[in-house]
């Protein structure tokens, strides 16, 4: 990106930064409670989906909002993963470690997504409890959702608290510091809302 | 005691030294013994060496050579990777390391030679962002206007940067696939911002951070406050920017 116009760089960077939160992030939050509501039973999900179905303009909506940033979140990430340097074997501070992590999370999330997307949404089958149900029989299958899932809730809330520096909203150390707990907390939650829901889908309807 | 039983009983301090004989050439280390003395720092070490250049095994080699000026950890010459962290040797007590004591240049810069490192990219960022409060003109401009003290007191902690470099070689963004500018330059744009008179070129400053290698090269790693001999909170330094820098870009495209 070196030949760019002087501030195309910054812009692209910016728009990345932003578009993890707004709408990447806000996606996945939905995504995480829509289908938690598979652990209330299969009908509870089904009727979470029919309501999303409803939706007027669904397609735009899926396009603009949800498939054009994320690819472009994930295609900017890559190359920033790419140029990022790793010294966290020399320089084990945990910010440096975490910054690492952000960026593995971020590649297994790309890969993750793709493979996720391809046997759901692009997979031509309904999206019911049961479809689900189906894939995750499979032990393998069930075992790349729950990776899945922790490195996505993983880079979203470590994301957050990048975000927070990157938009000079916390500045202080302590700020820093205070959100570096709570963003892991959130995590945490995170984490443990989408396993349960996976958990949820391997029972029989 | 017998004469060998003494010479034995002597302290040593045993160095590990990461030498290269040119910009081109290849890195090669070589092991040093140097008598020891109460409080020596790493340039005493290094002063012992180019007193009688012997490796430990006693083959005469080059003296080892590095740089340093003001030996009080003010003026940032003397920064190198000592066992593995980059920071000035004049404030690198022996008695603090452990031992073997290693020795590396600072590879994000270009080697000279041994010890000795170009620091160039250091000053052509400080000329990018500007770091300084232009003054000059035809006629006497009187006295500025003057600083609070709130902010003259961090202002302050800002302004001991001795762009020494240590904090562009923990970066890891500062690498071959990037141009950031690195931490420090950052932190001095957001000194000169403050700066009553240097805030009238705020937003030089502010183009430059957007520019290439700027600001949206950091990715938050947080090592530069770590490595940073003066303690300077480069980590609040960027956030305060990224804060400068985004309300700037944003405010502009507007008035456009
Ligand atoms: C599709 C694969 C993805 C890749 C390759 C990827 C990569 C990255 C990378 C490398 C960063 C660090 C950016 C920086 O520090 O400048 C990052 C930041 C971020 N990503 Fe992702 N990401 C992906 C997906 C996602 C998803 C699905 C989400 C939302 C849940 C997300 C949310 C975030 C957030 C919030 C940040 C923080 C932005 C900031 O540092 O200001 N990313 N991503
Ligand atoms: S900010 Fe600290 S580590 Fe960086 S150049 Fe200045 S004194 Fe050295």
């Amino acid at each position: 990106m070196a030949q760019m116009k002087p501030h195309t760089e910054y812009l692209l960077r910016r728009l990345h930064t932003l578009s993890g939160v707004i709408p990447v992030g806000l996606f996945l939050l939905e995504h995480l409670f829509t289908n938690a509501t598979a652990t209330k039973g299969a009908a509870s999900f089904n009727n979470a989906v029919d309501a999303i179905q409803s939706i007027p303009l669904l397609p735009y909506i899926e396009f603009f909002f949800i498939f054009l940033p994320l690819v472009y979140h994930g295609v900017v990430g890559l190359y920033v993963a790419f140029t990022s340097g790793y010294n966290a074997g020399k320089y084990s501070w945990w910010r440096n470690v975490m910054f690492v992590l952000q960026r593995i999370t971020g590649i297994i999330t790309f890969v993750f997504i793709i493979y996720h997307t391809w046997t759901t949404r692009f997979s031509g089958k309904a999206p019911t409890f049961d479809m689900v149900h189906q894939l995750v029989s499979n032990p393998a299958y069930l075992w790349f959702m729950i990776i899945g899932v922790v490195a996505a809730t993983f880079h979203f809330a470590n994301g957050m608290w990048s975000f927070c520096v990157h938009w000079g909203i916390t500045v202080g150390a302590r700020a820093q510091r205070v959100t570096a707990y709570v963003s892991m907390l959130l995590f945490v939650v995170l984490a443990g809302i989408g396993i349960d829901a996976i958990l949820a889908f391997t029972h029989s309807a | 005691m017998t004469q060998t039983a003494t010479a034995t009983a002597k302290k040593t301090v045993h160095l590990i030294i990461e030498r290269q004989d040119g910009p081109n050439s290849k890195p090669y280390t070589q092991e040093f013994l140097v008598d020891y003395v109460p409080g020596m720092n790493v340039i005493a070490c290094l002063m012992a060496i180019q007193r009688n250049p012997v490796d430990k095994d006693g083959n005469p080699v080059a003296p080892v050579v590095w740089e340093m000026n003001c030996l009080e950890e003010v003026c940032g010459a003397c920064m190198m990777v000592i066992n593995g962290k980059p920071r000035q040797a004049c404030s690198a007590i022996v008695d603090q390391l452990e031992q073997p004591i290693r020795l590396k240049p600072a590879r994000t810069f270009p080697v000279v030679r041994d010890l000795i490192v170009d620091r160039s990219r250091m000053f052509d960022a400080l000329k990018r962002v500007k770091a300084w409060i232009p003054i000059d003109g035809t006629y006497d401009l009187g006295p500025g206007p003057r600083m609070p003290e709130v902010d003259r007191q961090w202002a302050y902690e800002l302004s001991r940067c001795f762009t020494c470099g240590a904090c562009v070689e923990a970066c890891p963004n500062v690498n071959e696939r990037t141009s950031f500018i690195g931490p420090f330059a950052i932190s001095q744009a957001r000194l000169f911002n403050e700066h009553p008179t240097g805030k009238m070129h705020r937003q030089e400053r502010l183009e430059a951070l957007m520019g290439e290698g700027g600001i949206h090269e950091c990715g938050n790693a947080q090592n530069c406050v770590q490595v940073c001999p003066k303690g300077i909170p480069l980590t609040t330094s960027i956030a305060a920017m990224n804060r400068q820098v985004n309300a700037y870009a944003i405010g502009s495209w507007l008035k456009k």
